[in-house]
Parts: structure tokens; C-alpha cells; sequence
């Protein structure tokens, strides 16, 4: 009777159990994160979690669509749905003030364009030559290669397999653990050690969380500069990867 | 009230898709092309409009945008917990090489472009 009452809570209400179980994750996940002394790599790691998770579920279902494929955890398809996702996304624009991206001037402009290109061109040519030769497949991975956002972004939009989308969003999550993880390393190398390269540093690498993290480790008085071009990047990225990036790949393949 | 900034964000979204879904059936591939991108657009010209015009939103209404945004990393993570995960481990090394190369490509145009920067602010 006690398993019959639980299982019709999992049936009934799947979004709440969904954002009950995402929220343990990220427990988890930051609890993890603040045990290795890589605070802002909690959110990285649940997002690998939850990979990890997916993976565990399809080897278990044999379904396509990760832990969703599961009864209990039905809602994380209504959570991490195309429609939710964009909603959230559009909402981080918000802040974003016109200003400062004058401020960042033509430097933070040029490493923008140049960062968002120069990535969803090396994502293409490495999906290319690794075998994959439908446009739509390249376009999408390219647009992991820009970030995790812009990935399933244009997955959705150009209509990729699921497969595919995975493949884009683990490119984006490995560009950012990365930059975490080197940024410290490589600071002085490439003089990365004032406003103005931090701007343009953000704006060639883009992902938010990558740049954070990587410019906390280096020198925290940088971070606002970084991440205030590495807010457009996203937005960018999804504009013009579904669309231009895609048409100039058509042309090609 | 807060529901008025996931209104606004509602109403972004909106608009944006129909550019995105209009693109699409142009190009022929009937899919939302870029209209994420032309939302989040928009509601930066609008907040930045609203800022000028009479001192931005109110703080309730931000609080429903803000809402939404802190949302945003537990959706990332739902979303790629229902990924076809096991298709994509056997190609996962491209995950692995494009995301590499890409990062480190970037970290050393960084001194490059920089050099544009410093010229412009020694004129």
C-alpha cells in the first residue's frame, strides 16, 4: 500500500518530483565542488551528473530520451523541455546593459565575433572529419563547441537527433570545465592580467561559468570584465549558429 | 508584481520565436532559427529603453525575471539528464577533441586581439 501511495506521487506530480531531484543533484554536485576547492565548478559537475545519469538510464531502458525514459522521473522531460530551456535562456539577458558593451568597445565587439566564429568553425571541421557529414549534425556540434546553450539550441531548431545534441552539450561542458581549469595556468602567457584582455578574453571563450571561474582563479578583481562580454556570447552564439552558421555549412556539404 | 517580468519575458520569447519560425519557413527547414537569440535581443533593448525612459522596472517585477534566470543552471541540468547519452558515448571523443581544441585555439587569440586594444588606447 506504502509503495502503491509512493509510486502514484512520482505519477501524479512529475514536474515537482523533477525539480525536487534536479535540486539534489546540485546539492550534490556543489557539496562536491566545494570539497575539491572548485567552488564555481558545481554547476559543471551537475550537469556531468546528469549526463552520467542519462547514460545509466539508457543502458538500463534501452530508451533515447535518459532518465525521462523512466517512470518516476517522467518530469525531467516537462523540466529540461525545449520550452522551459528557452524561456530561462532569455531571461539571463536581462542586466546586460548596452553601455557596457560600448564601454568594451571594439576589442570586446571583434573578440565576440571572432570568438563565436572561430569556435563553431573548429567544432565543424573536428565533427566533419570525425565522421559526421550531414550539415545539420555539424552545425549543431559546432554550436556545443560555442557553448552548452548554443548547442541544443540549434539541435532543436535544425531538428538533430537527440545523439547528436548530447554529443553537443558534453563539447560545451568540456570547453567550459577547461577553461576552469587552465585559465590560472595560462594567465600570464597571454597577458591576462587587465580590463581590457579580460573583456576580450571573455569574449573569445564565452561560456559564463567557464570565465568566472577561470578569472576567480587568476585574479578575482578581472571577473566583471570577463563575464560582461561573456553575456552576449550566448546570445550571439544563438543567433547566428541556427541560422547564418548553418546556411554557410549548407554550402559546403 | 512578479508575475509582470515572466510576463515580459513570456513576451520577448513570443516575438523572438515569430522571427525565428519566420526564417525557418524561409529557408525551408521549418524550425525556430535563432529566435532565442532575437528575444534575448529584444529584452535587452527594452530593459535598457525602460531604464532610460523611467528609471527601469520595479523591483517586484525584476524579481520575476530573476526568478527565471536562477532557474536557468537546474533546467540545464534536466535538460542534459534526457539526452540520449549511451548513442552519444560511442562518438564521444569528438565531445572531447572539439571542445579542447577550441578552448585552447581561443585562450591564444586572446594576446592578439588584446594588442588591438592597448594600440586603440595609446591613440
Amino acid at each position: 500500500m506504502i509503495s502503491d501511495i509512493i509510486s502514484t506521487l512520482f505519477t501524479k506530480f512529475p514536474l515537482v518530483g523533477a525539480i525536487g531531484a534536479v535540486a539534489l543533484i546540485l546539492l550534490v554536485s556543489y557539496w562536491f565542488a566545494n570539497v575539491i576547492g572548485q567552488k564555481r565548478m558545481g554547476s559543471a559537475i551537475a550537469i556531468v551528473v546528469a549526463l552520467i545519469l542519462a547514460f545509466i538510464a539508457g543502458k538500463f531502458t534501452d530508451g533515447s530520451k535518459g532518465v525521462s525514459d523512466i517512470t518516476y522521473f517522467s518530469g525531467f522531460a516537462l523540466l529540461g523541455g525545449s520550452m522551459l530551456r528557452d524561456f530561462a535562456i532569455i531571461s539571463t539577458a536581462f542586466g546586460a546593459k548596452l553601455e557596457n558593451l560600448k564601454k568594451a568597445g571594439l576589442p570586446g565587439i571583434v573578440s565576440l565575433l571572432l570568438g563565436v566564429t572561430f569556435s563553431f568553425v573548429v567544432g565543424s571541421v573536428i565533427a566533419y572529419v570525425m565522421g559526421y557529414h550531414d550539415a545539420v549534425d555539424v552545425a549543431t556540434i559546432g554550436a556545443g563547441t560555442v557553448t552548452f546553450i548554443v548547442g541544443p539550441v540549434t539541435g532543436t531548431a535544425l531538428g538533430a537527433s537527440s545523439e547528436v545534441i548530447a554529443l553537443s552539450i558534453a563539447a560545451g561542458v568540456v570547453k567550459s570545465v577547461l577553461t576552469m581549469i587552465i585559465t590560472p595556468f595560462i594567465a600570464k602567457a597571454i597577458k591576462l592580467d587587465n580590463p581590457t584582455t579580460a573583456m576580450v578574453y571573455g569574449g573569445l571563450i564565452g561560456t559564463t561559468s567557464g570565465v568566472a571561474g577561470g578569472l576567480a582563479a587568476t585574479d578575482p578583481k578581472l571577473v566583471p570584465y570577463g563575464a560582461m562580454t561573456a553575456t552576449f556570447y550566448t546570445g550571439l552564439g544563438s543567433l547566428v549558429c541556427p541560422s547564418l552558421g548553418y546556411m554557410v555549412l549548407k554550402i559546403f556539404l | 508584481m512578479e508575475i509582470y517580468g515572466l510576463g515580459i519575458v513570456a513576451f520577448c520569447m513570443y516575438i523572438g520565436s515569430f522571427i525565428g519560425y519566420f526564417i525557418g519557413e524561409a529557408l525551408g527547414i521549418s524550425g525556430n532559427v535563432g529566435g532565442v537569440g532575437f528575444a534575448m535581443l529584444l529584452l535587452i533593448l527594452l530593459s535598457n529603453y525602460v531604464d532610460k525612459k523611467r528609471g527601469g522596472w520595479s523591483e517586484r517585477t525584476k524579481n520575476g525575471i530573476y526568478l527565471l534566470s536562477a532557474l536557468y543552471i537546474p533546467i540545464v541540468v534536466a535538460m542534459a539528464g534526457i539526452q540520449n547519452v549511451v548513442a552519444a558515448f560511442s562518438g564521444g571523443a569528438i565531445a572531447f577533441v572539439a571542445g579542447g581544441v577550441a578552448t585552447i585555439g581561443s585562450m591564444f587569440l586572446v594576446p592578439v586581439i588584446g594588442k588591438l586594444g592597448s594600440k586603440k588606447l595609446e591613440e
